[in-house]
């Protein structure tokens, strides 16, 4: 590890204190008045959101495939670390809450994955269009099944969820979270997808596995949408199968897509503006989606890879820009 | 035993309306290799058409079901306005950019409904106010078999066009090879903006058809059906007309089986594992010729 990549890991590392120093300060003080649980509370959900859009793009901006069901995944990640989480409550197991938080997220992740496994099998011999319907169905598939079990609710709403997701917790999860996926990316693993996604005949003839990547970018990017599911049941301590519909998951692919298909930071930004807009602006709500299609079909036409392109932020090169040294290869989102 | 024949007839029923819709699909599908996701909301501008429209044509003292001569109208009118506008300049830009594009022409067309009619269930006026037959225990709404009637002759019609008639071959022969067809003397645009007016029309058809069924329209009633249908076309083999209907027919079988004898809670799951399971044996379909991947 050269000594500047080590000064750009420090960067970033001071930079994501700073703004969690800055969060905290302005949502624990109430800087913001009497609105400061409000707002705290669309501050959560944005970063939820920013998980499962960046898992999304995962699929659709780096490996080029299509997912129409990512509200599946969600879904099977928020009802199975509920059932979980319930089911300690029941049998009295006393332990603190940022472990209750933890355990949450990772059953919600792993469940979420095993899924994420079994959709990414039909993808080894889908591509595109076929794909994205497959997705679609599989979402539906989660959704009729968890309307079926009586552990989740039974087609009623699923209560009693424990209150165990608080934003100092989920600000870091989405840090680590954020930045594993763009490790993934930068890594051998991610340049493999991003070949399969340029050329894939092309990729497999120089030797990568396909078939190995696709089911892996599936898994991984179904895990993380599975955290953010274990993050939302958590938050709001009640959910009901129909909210993971095909709307939401076509409301997380318009973030991705306006974002920047191949860019977290797009994906980022895209998330956490269209996650709070129609919190902040009430009466807007119901032209949101109205509206956004149209920016959707306007960015198709004008620019297809969305508004960031392929640009990634990176604090640690507008710093050495600033101090006039060298521009610094790598530095982690956000 | 009246519950099997009756589940046989609820079922061709359901069958057709999937069928009508499959059509829409395959027909898109089969010219542009795209799916036209915004195909379901047709249908629900058909019927939203059809629920504004009927009680003037009663008012004007002409039969209910003339209305759906406005909704194909209308149907075709916004189909048209959505190729032209949204899909025609994104037509070289590759599939990724087709697919977008067809689900965010459906969320703007779902979302506009929701704007301009509300969020409210309307429920749409007897369409055919025909007697219900009864026969040995089991009730045979006539209405079912004007729809199954509308449903075949529309099918024979259209097979018959497109095999036939010099647009029909056209059709054909665009997807097969655009330059050539251009070289030919085939005006491409023309041929797909006919296409998308057909399917258009066929949606406003089988708005008709569900409604005459569920008479109750909300602006996400496509989106279920839609995805069901094009499950039907895919089942079908896309592209083929007769596919289309055989794969509606044996999808609206099955979900009415399923749900009076097996599960009633699951019939949905099990059409949505149709498709997968489809797509993993004979991606071609029924019907279908299997057509290897150009490298």
């Amino acid at each position: 590890m050269s000594k500047k990549m080590k000064i750009s890991y420090l960067i970033n590392l001071i930079g994501v204190i700073l703004l969690y120093l800055a969060m905290t300060f302005v949502f624990d003080n109430g800087v913001l008045g009497a609105k400061t649980t409000y707002i705290t509370g669309i501050a959560i959900i944005a970063m939820m959101t920013i998980i499962i859009v960046c898992s999304l793009n995962l699929l659709t901006g780096y490996m080029g495939e299509f997912s129409l069901g990512h509200a599946g995944f969600m879904s099977t990640g928020a009802f199975s670390s509920a059932a979980v989480t319930i089911a300690m409550l029941e049998a009295h197991i006393a332990l603190p809450t940022l472990l209750y938080f933890i355990i949450a997220i990772l059953v919600g992740g792993l469940f979420s994955a095993l899924m994420g496994f079994v959709v990414g099998i039909p993808a080894l011999r889908l591509r595109g269009d076929y794909l994205a319907i497959v997705t679609v169905a599989f979402a539906e598939i989660v959704r009729v099944a968890f309307t079926n079990f009586p552990i989740t609710g039974g087609g009623k709403t699923l209560s009693g969820i424990p209150k165990v997701s608080d934003y100092h917790y989920i600000f870091w999860v989405t840090v680590i979270c954020v930045t594993l996926m763009y490790m993934y990316i930068r890594s051998r693993f991610g340049r493999a997808v991003i070949a399969i996604r340029e050329d894939y005949i092309a990729a497999a003839a120089s030797g990568i596995n396909v078939t190995r990547y696709k089911v892996m970018t599936f898994v991984l990017s179904a895990f993380f949408a599975g955290v953010a599911g274990g993050i939302y049941s958590h938050y709001m301590t009640a959910i009901i199968p129909t909210f993971f519909n095909f709307m939401k998951s076509s409301e997380f692919l318009t973030m991705v897509i306006l974002g920047g298909s191949g860019s977290l930071t797009g994906s980022i930004i895209g998330a956490a503006v269209l996650a709070s807009l129609p919190e902040a602006l009430r009466d807007f709500s119901i032209y949101r989606m109205l509206i956004y299609s149209v920016v959707l079909v306007i960015v198709m036409i004008f620019k297809p890879s969305g508004i960031f392109g392929t640009w990634e932020f990176s604090l640690p090169r507008i710093i050495f820009k600033l101090f006039g040294k060298k521009e610094a290869k790598g530095g982690a989102a956000k | 035993m009246s519950l099997f024949v009756q589940s046989i007839i609820n079922g061709l029923n359901q069958g057709a309306v999937y069928a009508l819709v499959a059509l829409g699909y395959t027909m898109v599908y089969g010219i542009l290799r795209m799916i036209n996701f915004a195909h379901s909301d047709f249908i629900m501008v058909g019927s939203y058409t059809l629920f504004y429209t009927i009680p003037l044509m009663v008012a004007a003292g002409m039969p209910a079901w003339l209305s759906v001569v406005v909704a194909i109208a209308v149907c075709v009118v916004v189909g048209v306005t959505v190729e032209q506008v949204a899909y025609k300049p994104v037509r070289g830009a590759g599939s990724m950019s087709a697919l977008i594009t067809a689900l965010a022409m459906s969320l703007f067309l779902e979302n506009l409904a929701l704007v301009l009619f509300g969020a409210n269930p309307k429920s749409v006026p007897e369409i055919f106010s025909l007697p219900t037959l009864k026969v040995l225990g089991i009730t045979l709404p006539s209405k079912y078999l004007v729809t199954l009637a509308i449903g075949i002759l529309i099918m024979f019609g259209l097979h018959v066009f497109i095999k036939k008639t010099t647009l029909g071959k056209a059709m054909r022969a665009v997807p097969e090879d655009k330059q050539a067809s251009t070289l030919v003397g085939i005006n491409v645009n023309r041929v797909i903006t006919t296409t998308f007016a057909i399917g258009s029309g066929l949606a406003a058809v089988a708005a008709l058809m569900y409604c005459s069924t569920y008479p109750r329209c909300t602006t996400e009633m496509g989106t279920m059906l839609g995805i069901k249908s094009f499950i039907a076309a895919v089942l079908g083999g896309i592209g083929s007309i007769p596919g289309a209907m055989i794969g509606g027919i044996v999808i609206g079988l099955l979900e009415i089986f399923i749900k009076v004898y097996l599960a009633p809670g699951w019939y949905e799951a099990i059409t949505y594992s149709i498709l997968i399971v489809v797509l993993l044996v004979k991606p071609a379909g029924i019907m279908g010729k299997n057509v290897g991947e150009k490298v």
